[in-house]
């Protein structure tokens, strides 16, 4: 995990005060060990009814609606931008033609997924972090719990749902939005007809690099939803902790998916 | 107030708590606690901030487990019910929070119609409107039907995170700490509506307070938690008077030290 000393114990539920080995190193495995029930959990939650379908629609909404204007717009500019900064290099060797290659490789395979993923673990992530941080520190998840509704079922498990079958469909998104944004910078300046410009886009790019986008999507998306639920419904010490859980979950889960980003880039390209 | 006379008819008590015990770590909470609270009986508890109130009425409802004991509500002991069983009986007690915990994503009526929604299948909308306005009417708030819990003053907070409760019809209220926090004229108020709905709904109370008045206005019966252990109940006169060394200090301290 990114932090060290002090932070690390915002990471994880504190269950002991002695320790085995030294606080830090029994922080770090008690917080893998609570993560990993917590995701246990999700599981055995995930496939016992009744399946809240009607909040899980509402999650995916609220999914979208606060992050589809900040993707749009990321995802227009960095396709711009990436077209912009890659033409000079490919002028070099007389290979402008390739452009639309270069940015559909690197849109599809690697700027969308990883775009939409931080924003979606900036906006939604902290989102989720705090509003279930100001649910537990406010008592609302003990009124939930004894009013005869599950409130790890109702809250947890449908925000992560949401959001795991949300990301891919943004990240697809924002694939789009970015070949957009660099057709029309591409027209203005090599003026590339749009059937050129998809034809030898869609040439460089194959059903492997489409689906692994989409695998790495479903993987960023459970990684923004558990690390957020599991920050804010663990919150503790008041508002102090609702902001804690925020940012810890921001945190924690940027670094995760460059992680996640490593290992998957690694195995795609060994099957390649 | 209800006298005597009820508890003697009915000897099935609604709670009843033996040798309850519960320690966080090294923490230890309660040290064996013992209670009957019968039909239609209000009780308080008092304590130190840091005494286990809250913890004693979690375990109650099931939100904590007790280390050792016997904890029975309705005649079922809760931490040996399945998780279905617990939800069941959950709908027969009334929760009020200190902090009132209303859903502030939605609405007093959708706050008042969670509950209903999501336990009561088979009610219309038109069911679940009118039980939201006899609720309201209930607690005198039917005005503020559609504002956000942000829009409304603490008190109001307090009426309606009530009124959420009373929706299912509980059989039983713990209320944690319901004054705290407000003016005296609206701790009066709260008073009076904690005593409207033992009448109204016929329900046995526990009311954890460190408001004598509260208390002394309330609850049938007051008790005080002392080193994790309860003192005899008795009516307020009985445990707060000059001659009780448990309960002097606290008793001076609210009623002396504040002319
Ligand atoms: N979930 C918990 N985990 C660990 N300790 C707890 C927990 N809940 C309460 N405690 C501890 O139990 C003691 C009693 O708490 P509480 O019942 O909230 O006091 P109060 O009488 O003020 O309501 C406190 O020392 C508190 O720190
Ligand atoms: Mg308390």
């Amino acid at each position: 995990m990114p932090q060290m000393g002090q932070d690390l114990e915002e990471l994880v539920v504190v269950k002991g005060k002695k320790f085995f080995i030294s606080k830090e190193v029994d922080l770090f495995f008690t917080g893998l060990y609570n993560v990993y029930k917590f995701i246990g959990h999700f599981f055995k939650e995930f496939f016992s009814l009744p399946f809240e379908f009607k909040e899980i629609i509402n999650q995916c909404y609220q999914v979208g609606n606060k992050s589809f204007l900040l993707i749009s717009l990321t995802g227009f500019i960095t396709g711009i931008v990436f077209t912009k900064q890659s033409r000079p290099s490919l002028a070099e060797f007389g290979a402008s033609s390739w452009l639309p290659s270069l940015i559909a490789i690197a849109i599809i395979r690697a700027l969308a997924p990883l775009v939409t993923a931080l924003i979606a673990a900036g906006k939604v992530g902290s989102i989720m972090g705090a509003e279930l941080g100001s649910m537990k520190v406010t008592e609302q998840i003990d009124a939930m719990e004894v009013s005869g509704t599950k409130p790890f079922k109702f809250l947890v498990v449908t925000r992560i749902t949401a959001i795991t079958f949300m990301l891919p469909i943004l990240v697809i998104y924002t694939g789009l939005i970015g070949m957009l944004g660099s057709y029309l910078n591409i027209h203005h300046n090599e003026l590339t007809s749009f059937p050129a410009f998809l034809n030898s886009a869609l040439k460089s790019i194959s059903f492997l690099d489409i689906s692994a986008s989409i695998f790495k999507a479903t993987i960023y998306g459970f990684t923004i939803g558990v690390a957020g639920c599991y920050q804010g419904y663990n919150a503790t010490n008041g508002t102090k902790g609702v902001g804690r859980a925020a940012n810890t979950a921001v945190v924690l889960s940027m670094f995760l998916i460059f992680v996640e980003e490593m290992v998957i880039v690694q195995f795609v390209n060994s099957i390649r | 107030m209800v006298n005597t006379e009820i508890n003697i008819e009915n000897t099935a008590a609604v709670i009843s708590i033996k040798d309850l015990k519960k320690s966080f770590e090294t923490n230890i909470v309660l040290n064996g606690i013992d209670i009957e609270i019968f039909k239609g009986e209000n009780i308080a508890v008092l304590g130190r901030s840091g005494s286990g109130k809250s913890v004693l009425i979690k375990i109650i409802s099931g939100l904590l487990k007790p280390d050792s004991g016997i904890v029975k509500v309705l005649g079922r002991e809760v931490d040996k019910l399945t998780e279905q069983e617990l939800q069941e009986l959950r709908l027969k007690i009334g929760f009020s929070f200190q902090s009132s915990a209303l859903y502030d994503s939605m609405s007093v009526k959708e706050n008042l119609a969670f509950p209903l929604v999501r336990n009561r299948l088979n009610l219309s909308e038109k069911d679940i409107n009118i039980a939201i306005e006899s609720v309201l009417d209930d607690v005198g708030l039917s005005q503020t039907i559609n504002q956000m819990p942000s829009e409304l003053s603490g008190g109001q907070k307090k009426r309606i995170g009530i009124a959420r409760t009373l929706i299912m019809k509980p059989e039983i209220m713990l209320y944690d700490e319901p004054t705290s926090g407000l003016d005296p004229l609206t701790c009066i108020e709260i008073n009076n509506l904690i005593m409207e709905v033992q009448q109204q709904y016929n329900v046995s109370s526990i009311i954890i307070t460190h408001d004598l008045t509260c208390a002394k206005t309330t609850a049938d019966k007051v008790t005080m938690i002392i080193d994790g252990k309860f003192l005899v109940p008795g009516s307020f006169e009985e445990i707060f008077n000059e001659k009780n060394e448990n309960t002097k200090r606290f008793y001076d301290y609210n009623f002396i030290n504040k002319k």
